[in-house]
């Protein structure tokens, strides 16, 4: 009995049960018969009777925002796995190495100087970018070291910076407005989301993601002791920075318009790898489907318990903790 | 025991020589600030602009530097006092040491009256031995905290125009509001923040300007406070009204088909308050606040406030920041796009 298709399958269900409750709940009232109805008239291409209001709703609000929490999720998620496989370390996030500090600095700093939501979302990606490169820069250059160790360090060390730096801005910031703007960024939230930022978004990911899959079964090899691998012919060095470069793309893509989401990256990969075990080809894509349906379900219930938004994160950890506390005393599964 | 009471007599008067008769702030402490104040610092912003108002030359520094934009409006004398931070509330950027280096006689906050503030101020009080006191910053209790504030400062006469003027206005603006019939009455939202996604619900500080117009504010059952709300809540309330004071959402409101589908923008009622100096609708939450009345009370119900924006503002900046504005700067503080309907 083989448990992985069922896996797939059922997880891929629960994505696509989620997308349609989604598209069906939220503050505006919006029917089933009207959904099917509007989707009717796309098909065809004829006209509808529907209120404007209710197209606005299903077209521009709730499709790009359901798109977002599945494009972000998956994000996060990918990306996180590739990190807890090349680090061999199982507390490992998609932010060790400074890109959502880079993302946060870029985003706090255009708020700082009151520009408008599209250089916020570019300063945010460039930032995570960045703060990257110059992780790598300096941690690939610390010799006589282990060299994940000295990543994972040199991450720590900088993304340390990067807080004092975002501290300083929220120091200086103009209290009523700014502050709290900055705030809600770092708290995170799709509440904001349009066409406009997923068309920019998704072609990032997808273009960190290509090389992730394609690279897929080599990247187990990084697991692997450093002269293992190279006996197998394998250059570590550059299919590190491989998974550096697309982990980091997808990442700065999905915080630069979503703000700081935690947990995704971190639970998922676990949840994923309880199902399917630890090998990287069969892990990416189930981690991937199980992200966006976390995130899309999070996201779901952060927009409709109140009149007001809650922010994902508060969720995403509300539930993330215990499940990491049940993952660690109970799961006995080697990875 | 004899002895002592002799002692007392005698120390009595010369107390009295020292302090003056002590004031009770508005968390019911008492105050009792040297005889003659010659110093003041502002904990906050709307404690700066009262103070401005009523004894520019006793301030000692503002809490944030002006921006070029904003000293403009100010003579350069004032605009080039020192920044010394805030020393309350969630900037806390003041460092204790550069308040009693600014050598204030007093210091002065004017906002929340909570009791954390209130802690904060006896603390302070008690660490710089400097009197600290506190009143109340909202919009209609104005008055009286300049008037305390002139009791204070030994700048009765200037506090006490000041504060008629103000409480004449305020009243103004509530006989007109009240005079609007109910079906006149736009539902407003405001949207603050880049993505115009934060407001604030009944009892905020941040819609007292709302609430002293008597205007529907759609948000008005979501909680006290700024909050953020999904984008279908506001399809929801369907305002007829947008009012904001970021010029970057104001922008986006006309492009983005979800704000596009609001009664407000297909009739084309979306507002930008104007921001220099100081901000008028919302924050600070100072004084500055009545320049936000006139003018969401000029947008809201036209024909009730069919008055003279220009010589509203001129007549508050001259007594309130002791200059008026040129005819050049009143037509860019009014005729930036989206303050005013074309």
């Amino acid at each position: 009995m083989n448990a992985r298709p069922v896996s797939y399958v059922a997880t891929v269900a629960v994505l696509f049960a989620l997308a349609v409750l989604a598209f069906g709940v939220g503050r505006y009232p919006v029917s089933v018969g009207e959904i099917f109805s509007l989707l009717a008239s796309k098909l065809t291409g004829s006209e509808h009777a529907l209120p404007a209001n209710v197209e606005t709703v299903i077209l521009q609000v709730r499709g790009p925002r359901i798109l977002a929490a599945v494009v972000v999720g998956a994000a996060l998620a990918a990306a996180g796995t590739a990190y807890q496989g090349m680090f061999r370390n199982p507390l490992v996030s998609p932010d060790i190495l400074g890109v959502s500090g880079g993302a946060a600095l870029g985003a706090v700093l255009a708020i700082f100087l009151s520009l408008d939501i599209l250089m916020t979302q570019a300063l945010a990606f460039a930032g995570g970018l960045v703060a990257v490169g110059l992780v790598y820069a300096v941690g690939s250059r610390l010799r006589g070291h282990d060299p994940l160790l000295a990543l994972v360090l040199t991450g720590v060390i900088i993304g340390t910076l990067l807080g004092s730096a975002i501290a300083l801005l929220k120091y200086l910031a103009d209290p009523y407005n700014q502050l709290p703007a900055i705030t809600y960024w770092l708290l995170g939230s799709l509440a904001s989301i349009t066409p406009r930022d997923l068309s920019a978004a998704a072609p990032l990911d997808l273009a960190g993601l290509v090389p992730m899959l394609l690279l897929r079964w080599r990247i187990n090899l990084l697991a692997l002791p450093d002269d293992e691998a190279r006996a197998l012919g394998v250059d570590t060095r550059r299919l590190r920075i491989m998974v550096v470069a697309c982990a980091t793309l997808m990442t700065a893509a999905a915080v630069a318009i979503s703000g700081i989401i935690g947990w995704v990256g971190l639970l998922i990969p676990h949840a994923a790898r309880l199902l399917v075990g630890p090998d990287f080809g069969r892990l990416l894509p189930l981690a991937m489907i199980m992200g966006a349906a976390f995130m899309l379900g999070v996201d779901t219930l952060c927009r409709t318990i109140a009149p007001i938004e809650i922010p994902p994160g508060v969720l995403t950890a509300l539930i993330g903790t215990p499940f990491f506390l049940w993952l660690f005393a109970f799961a006995r599964r080697s990875w | 025991m004899s002895r002592f009471l002799l002692f007392l007599l005698i120390a009595l008067p010369v107390e009295e020589a020292f302090c003056q008769t002590p004031q009770i702030d508005a968390t019911g402490r008492e105050i009792r600030p040297p005889a003659r104040v010659e110093r003041v610092y502002a904990a906050g912003p709307p404690a700066s602009t009262l103070v401005f108002a009523i004894a520019p030359d006793k301030l000692v520094g503002w809490t944030r530097a002006f921006r070029p934009q904003e000293a403009q409006f100010v003579d350069p004398k004032y605009a080039a006092l020192p920044e010394l931070g805030r020393l309350t509330g969630r900037g806390d950027t003041a460092n204790v040491e550069v308040v009693l280096a600014a050598k204030p006689d007093l210091i002065v906050d004017v906002g929340s009256t909570r009791a954390s503030l209130a802690a904060l101020a006896a603390s302070v009080e008690q660490r710089t031995g400097i009197p600290y006191a506190l009143f109340d910053g909202r919009l209609d209790a104005t008055p009286k905290a300049l008037r305390s504030l002139g009791l204070l400062t030994g700048d009765q006469a200037r506090a006490e125009k000041l504060a008629a003027w103000l409480e004449r206005e305020i009243a103004d603006i509530r006989a007109r509001a009240g005079r609007v019939p109910a079906d006149a009455r736009p539902r407003v939202y405001y949207g603050r923040g880049p993505a115009g996604l934060q407001t604030g619900g009944r009892g905020s500080i941040n819609v007292e300007v709302l609430e002293l117009l008597g205007a529907i504010n759609v948000a008005e059952d979501v909680r006290a406070g700024l909050v953020i709300v999904p984008i279908e809540q506001v399809l929801l309330w369907n305002p007829e009204v947008i009012l904001t004071t970021d010029p970057n959402f104001w922008r986006r409101a006309w492009t983005d088909p979800r704000w596009g589908a609001t009664e407000a923008v297909e009739r084309k009622r979306v507002y930008l308050s104007p921001h220099l100096p100081f901000g008028w609708f919302d924050f600070p939450p100072g004084a500055n606040r009545l320049l936000g009345a006139w003018w969401a009370g000029k947008v809201l119900y036209p024909s009730q406030f069919d008055i003279d924006l220009r010589a509203k503002v001129a007549e508050f900046h001259r007594l309130f920041y002791h200059r008026e504005p040129t005819r050049a700067q009143l037509d860019a503080l009014l005729g930036e796009p989206g303050v005013l309907p074309r």
